[in-house]
């Protein structure tokens, strides 16, 4: 075990997988030669070739459809959009062609694209480097959607992601690359001495669907994921209220075991996420619950979510959950 | 405040609307204008032959120039019968489609010549990447008439499972890649199967198709500017066949020669007669010789003529003169292969007309072999299982819950 950031574990992802399978391709805006604007693929083209680790040029749709036609004939593509944000261009190739290969052609042709994307808010990145788009994804059948939290769930699930069959849309929330964020811009801690920071450099695998409780109580379900895994655990330990937090992790297929085991027993639910309140992936969650848990609901589940606007730039903290406002949707399922 | 005026914008038209007398330019270019290319040629070297239009059957009937691959007539007759084929089962299925036997249809009529010539040019290993008006290249790859007939009624034996609309074929075992909807998205996607091959140093070339129409899509760009940067083993074609639905090409690219736009990519960029059996060929092969020799991709204008509608649910006579085809300086592709070999003594109007009969009996028995596994209105339809199965390599738990739902609202 090796103390790493969330950028040295995706890296170590990365490298892990180029040795041990020949038909893992990496390519992406920035990250060959100078190894990407996040670093997480610094040193992976000098180590691998440049054949197996290259710029593309700046043209997401073509980076997706390129992805597309290697995947269909025998590799393993996995290619970085540089930021969530820049991913539409690449949209239809993704919807209707990615997802829908196997099915519409009767299985004779899949496509086991990993997509990496750093997406969130927290870095002063205004309306164009600070979406977390991961619901115009999860609406979309054939696609698996992983949003990873920490440097040791990052990697085990970015491997289990690349070894899938299935294309997966992998957000990394940039801003933990370094640290973790508990919803305090001035409080800038790193990974250093984080429990979750404590990644093996070797090859191991976190299963796609399985959800992590990262802390256990038993009063309320706080469902995060994302920087909001980080910020939500803050607002539990400001509220003094014992919570389970589940770090989600896999949003398609997201782990219904998890949830309504919890639920089951606290009766009470949170619902975190950065993105807008309206049609995010905390609607289907909520719908669900309430599908599958009714009568073991003591409250309303309470969404704490991103305003249904365009993501500000130097006003961000008014616009992303906070632990205030995390911590006053906890006391309001407490109230009933 | 705008002014009274609102005819300022230069909005194009189409050259010919119904009731016009069609306009087409006089063809002057002949077999003998355009020299054979180096294999290495420049990009440069190609300008004239973007700019002019390769031929090798000439108005007499007879192969000439540089460009004539000098197949054998055994070779040609194949390639006439598979033209011929293709354009009897079309007719055939526009009738299944109009007697309700199809939900839908689509004919290669008047570009026969294209995947045919084309696929019959290249290495049985090499990738196809087609759009819906190739279907004719599985014929040159041995698919079985039964099977694709079973695929358009979407029955029991479809091999895409009543999933996709007809014509959306996929047939793997040819290396003819599943056909999407969507415009152009293979064209882009083509690249990166090409690198595959070359990563795995394989000799595979990828071909790849593209309307006039959707070369205006994004991935059009994608793929000349991918394939151009990274040299990538694939034959990019952009079949000008004039008419994207009602949409005349005018309205696809202000300039309306479309070989040409290879040039800026640095792609050595040809046209090429897209009705001529022989010049199709010729200029595929050596597209190929150069993917193959690791020299890169090569951009072809395929220059013909939607001589049918766009497909069952188009009526052109609402947007086009309705015998424009007949004025078409291209002739029509099966014609003038037939009149080249009759010129050549290789062939006869009598064998030609058993050819016809033997075929039209063989689409009539494959088309009663495939409605035995169902037709349309009464089915058998592939099991409805196949909504759920290979969305993804396993089902998750999901769609296993509404898998069980859709079963128990169909089973009871």
């Amino acid at each position: 075990m090796v103390n790493m950031n969330m950028v040295q574990s995706v890296n170590s992802a990365l490298d892990n997988m180029l040795e041990r399978d020949k038909e893992i391709i990496i390519f992406g805006e920035d990250i060959g030669y100078f190894g990407g604007v996040f670093r997480t693929c610094d040193g992976l083209q000098e180590k691998h070739g440049k054949h197996r680790v290259f710029d593309s040029p700046l043209s997401e749709g073509g980076i997706a459809a390129t992805a597309f036609g290697m995947g269909i004939n025998g590799l393993r593509p996995v290619v970085e959009i540089q930021f969530a944000d820049y991913i539409f261009p690449a949209y239809d190739q993704i919807v209707n062609e990615m997802a829908k290969v196997r099915h519409r052609s009767g299985g004779e042709f899949w496509c086991p694209v990993t997509i990496r994307t750093p997406a969130g808010g927290g870095i002063r990145g205004g309306h164009h480097h600070s979406q977390s788009p991961e619901a115009q994804f999860t609406h979309t059948p054939g696609l698996k959607v992983v949003y990873c939290s920490t440097p040791f769930n990052s990697k085990g699930l970015l491997i289990s992601a690349i070894e899938d069959n299935d294309p997966v849309i992998f957000f990394e929330p940039k801003r933990c690359y370094r640290g973790p964020f508990y919803g305090d811009p001035h409080n800038v801690p790193t990974w250093k001495e984080h429990p979750e920071a404590e990644v093996p450099e070797s090859y191991y695998k976190i299963p796609l669907g399985e959800a992590r409780l990262a802390m256990e109580g038993d009063k309320c379900t706080v469902i995060a994921w994302g920087t909001m895994v980080h910020v939500a655990e803050q607002a539990i330990r400001n509220s003094g209220i014992s919570c389970d937090l589940i770090d989600l992790q896999t949003l398609i297929p997201w782990d219904k075991d998890a949830i309504i085991r919890s639920i089951e027993k606290t009766g009470r639910c949170v619902i975190v996420h950065e993105a807008p309140k309206t049609s995010g992936f905390g609607a289907e969650m909520v719908a669900s619950i309430q599908e599958r848990c009714f009568y073991h609901l003591e409250s309303r589940i309470e969404r704490v979510t991103g305003w249904d606007t365009p993501f500000p730039h130097t006003t961000e903290w008014d616009y992303m959950p906070s632990p205030a406002r995390i911590e006053e949707a906890i006391r309001k399922t407490q109230e009933e | 405040m705008v002014s009274k005026n609102t005819e300022t914008l230069n909005i194009p038209d189409a050259p010919h609307r119904p009731g016009d007398r069609p306009k087409f330019k006089k063809w002057h270019w002949s077999p003998e204008d355009l020299n054979m290319l180096e294999i290495d040629c420049s990009v440069d070297d190609t300008q004239e032959h973007a700019l002019g239009l390769v031929r090798v059957l000439n108005d007499n009937n007879e192969a000439k120039g540089e460009w004539n691959p000098n197949l054998n007539s055994e070779e040609l007759i194949i390639g006439l019968e598979h033209m011929l084929r293709l354009r009897i089962f079309d007719e055939r299925m526009m009738k299944m489609q109009r007697t309700g036997k199809l939900s839908f249809y689509m004919r290669s009529y008047g570009e026969e010549a294209i995947a045919i010539a084309q696929t019959m040019a290249l290495e049985t290993q090499d990738w196809l990447f087609p759009t819906y008006r190739q279907p004719g290249a599985q014929f040159v790859r041995g698919r079985d008439m039964v099977s694709m007939i079973c695929h358009c009624i979407g029955n029991e034996e479809d091999n895409v499972k009543g999933r996709q609309m007809p014509v959306h074929y996929t047939y793997r075992e040819g290396r003819y890649i599943s056909v999407s909807s969507p415009v152009g998205t293979q064209f882009s996607q083509a690249i990166g199967v090409a690198m595959a091959s070359e990563y795995k140093e394989l000799d595979e070339v990828t071909i790849t198709w593209i309307g006039d129409g959707a070369s205006a899509e994004g991935d059009y760009h994608y793929a000349l500017n991918f394939a151009s940067i990274f040299k990538a083993p694939v034959i990019l074609n952009i079949v000008n066949n004039q008419w994207a639905i009602s949409t005349h090409s005018n309205f696809a690219s202000g300039n309306q020669n479309f070989a040409i736009r290879g040039l800026p990519y640095g792609i050595p960029s040809i046209r090429v007669d897209g009705n001529d059996f022989l010049a199709l060929y010729s200029v595929t092969k050596w597209a190929r010789e150069r993917a193959s020799k690791k020299l890169g991709p090569t951009h072809i204008e395929v220059l013909t003529y939607r001589a049918g509608a766009h497909s069952s649910s188009d009526d052109p006579s609402r947007y086009r003169p309705q015998d424009a085809s007949d004025f078409w300086p291209g002739g029509d592709p099966i014609e003038r292969l037939k009149l080249h070999l009759i010129h050549e003594n290789k062939w006869s109007e009598e064998e030609h007309e058993n050819l016809e009969k033997k075929l039209n009996s063989e689409v009539m028995s494959a088309y009663k072999e495939a409605v035995k596994f169902g037709d349309l209105a009464n089915g058998p339809y592939p099991s409805s299982d196949a909504i759920f199965t290979e969305v993804y390599e396993t089902p998750p738990w999901h769609l296993l819950e509404q898998w069980d739902e859709m079963k128990r609202w169909r089973d009871e």
